[in-house]
């Protein structure tokens, strides 16, 4: 026999972690399905090229009854890439793999279908915006370039926010907030208690010891005119 | 099936293993089956403050690698049966610690009594992110300064990252304790007050525990001051707070200046 012998080519293996959609079925499956459904008469091509895993934390299924849900989506047109939410033992080989370690992450939203639309009309931007029912805590950093973020609560010293819009806050800022972080001079910041460690508006910033005295504890806005930040207490 | 409590706090020298010691003496007094982990390898004190370290010859690292059973790991306290203790190891470091080790320690723990309390090394690192791991709900000992408000707030957004509860996406119970509480101090403005400290970390309050002689006495006795000296400030302190983790309403007193009296604190509720 013959045999060629070739110079060995290193194998590159590496981690990388990607954002991926998760369809969480709740039970009862048939009805979950029909709903499936219906999302896709109503946004047809929604699935095509998302990069989807399956989330069976709410459902409790065997073996059989997963193998016959992947047929149920295979026949649907939707292709999952990883199952989180199940034991080893409840997977059989051929089903895609056990993902472990998922985290709730920005991505865009997934009401809206994916734009197809002709070449010819210019893209309207997306602006959403991201509410957060808690706090912000300490060394936690929240990026949403989207648009405007919403705190129910305080941000924490040593935490902070950087938002594509405005920035509003129910709470104290203690740590840093920053607006039009994405270009848009025209965002605004608001608290109903100013201790920040800084804000800034598109790219332009003030630290505390910058910020009147006068100012601090109280309810505020910030904005940009020109270069120059306006910070006017709102009580 | 237990409740697993994890005592963290961020900051170091705060009150963690204290907190762990007296808490745990106050539940198992009550009748309740507990058991403490000391999760600071390397730095063990949990030992020391309940009078155990005459006894420790298998650790919690013993367990994990296989070479000792649990139940010949964990020992019982001689004042109150049903409190026990599973020592850290002194002579190894937190990397001994394995994801799957401390799991199944836990795991098996959850079987044998009514509550398991980790205490936390300081930090938040690998010793800390594995005794916050597997647990229900969270004590957060706070000292009334702004170092340590700051490092509890951290913390709680850790709990909220790093824990197994929260990585499925539930809600995992936290309660504040505020330790080494000086009322003449926070009247002068030299310390924060209860209503500072809850104003930044918004989380429910669980005891107002006053600094005194009383706890250093204890620590140095190797006896939890519920056992020592009940009817201390510092003692009912505790107790109360472990009332509360029963489901219990009790009023929140909150030490006053004045030596020996307590002022009432309207329309707090008990976490």
């Amino acid at each position: 026999m013959n045999s060629v012998a070739h110079a060995r080519q290193p194998m590159r293996f590496r981690g990388r972690s990607f954002i991926a959609f998760a369809l969480t079925p709740e039970p009862p499956i048939a009805n979950w399905l029909a709903e499936l459904d219906n999302w896709r008469r109503n946004s047809p091509g929604f699935f095509a090229g998302r990069p989807l895993v399956l989330d069976l934390s709410a459902v409790t299924l065997s073996s059989h009854a997963i193998a016959h849900l992947l047929q149920e989506l295979t026949a649907r047109e939707i292709g999952i890439l990883g199952i989180e939410g199940v034991e080893p033992s409840q997977l059989e080989p051929g089903m895609p793999p056990l993902l472990k370690g998922g985290r709730a992450t920005n991505a865009d939203e997934p009401d809206a279908p994916p734009r197809r639309r002709p070449a010819a009309e210019a893209p309207r931007p997306e602006t959403t915006s991201l509410l957060l029912d808690d706090p912000v805590r300490s060394g936690q950093s929240v990026i949403f370039l989207g648009g405007d973020v919403t705190v129910i609560g305080s941000i924490g010293s040593g935490a902070e926010v950087v938002a594509g819009g405005s920035i509003h806050v129910y709470g104290a800022i203690r740590g840093r907030a920053m607006a039009g972080a994405s270009g848009n001079p025209r965002a605004r910041i608001f608290c109903r208690k100013a201790e920040p460690e800084l804000l800034a508006i598109d790219g332009y910033y003030r630290t505390s010891e910058d910020i009147d005295n006068s100012l601090l504890g109280r309810p505020i806005q910030a904005r940009l005119e020109g270069n120059d930040m306006k910070i006017t207490a709102l009580d | 099936m237990a409740k697993v409590l994890v005592v963290t706090s961020g900051k170091g020298g705060v009150g963690k293993t204290t907190t762990t010691a007296t808490l745990g003496a106050a539940l198992a007094q009550r009748g309740q089956r507990v058991v403490l982990v000391d999760f600071d390898v390397g730095l063990r004190n949990l030992d020391l403050v309940l009078g155990a370290e005459r006894r420790v010859v298998f650790d919690f690292i013993n367990v994990i690698q296989g070479v000792a059973k649990l139940s010949q790991a964990v020992i019982r306290d001689k004042r109150v049966d049903t409190l026990a203790l599973l020592p850290a190891s002194q002579t190894r470091d937190k990397d001994a610690l394995t994801e799957e080790g401390v799991a199944r320690v836990i795991g098996d723990l959850r079987r044998m009594c009514d509550w398991v309390i980790c205490d936390s090394p300081a930090g938040i690192e690998r010793g800390a992110i594995l005794a916050m791991r597997h647990a229900d709900a969270a004590i957060i000992v706070t000292n009334p300064e702004i170092s340590s408000v700051r490092d509890s707030d951290r913390i709680i957004g850790l709990l909220d990252a790093k824990t197994v509860k929260a990585e499925k996406g539930e809600r995992i119970e936290k309660h504040l304790l505020i330790a080494r509480y000086d009322a003449a101090r926070a009247s002068r403005g030299e310390m924060l007050n209860v209503q500072d400290i809850m104003e930044i970390l918004s989380i429910p309050l669980l005891g107002i525990i006053p600094e005194s002689d009383e706890i250093l006495r204890a620590s140095n006795l190797g006896c939890p001051v519920t056992l020592s000296d009940p009817a201390s400030l510092t003692a009912r302190a505790y107790s109360d707070a472990a009332r509360r983790l029963n489901g219990e309403e009790v009023e929140m007193l909150v030490p006053s200046d004045k030596k020996g009296l307590m002022g009432k604190l309207f329309g707090r509720r008990a976490a």
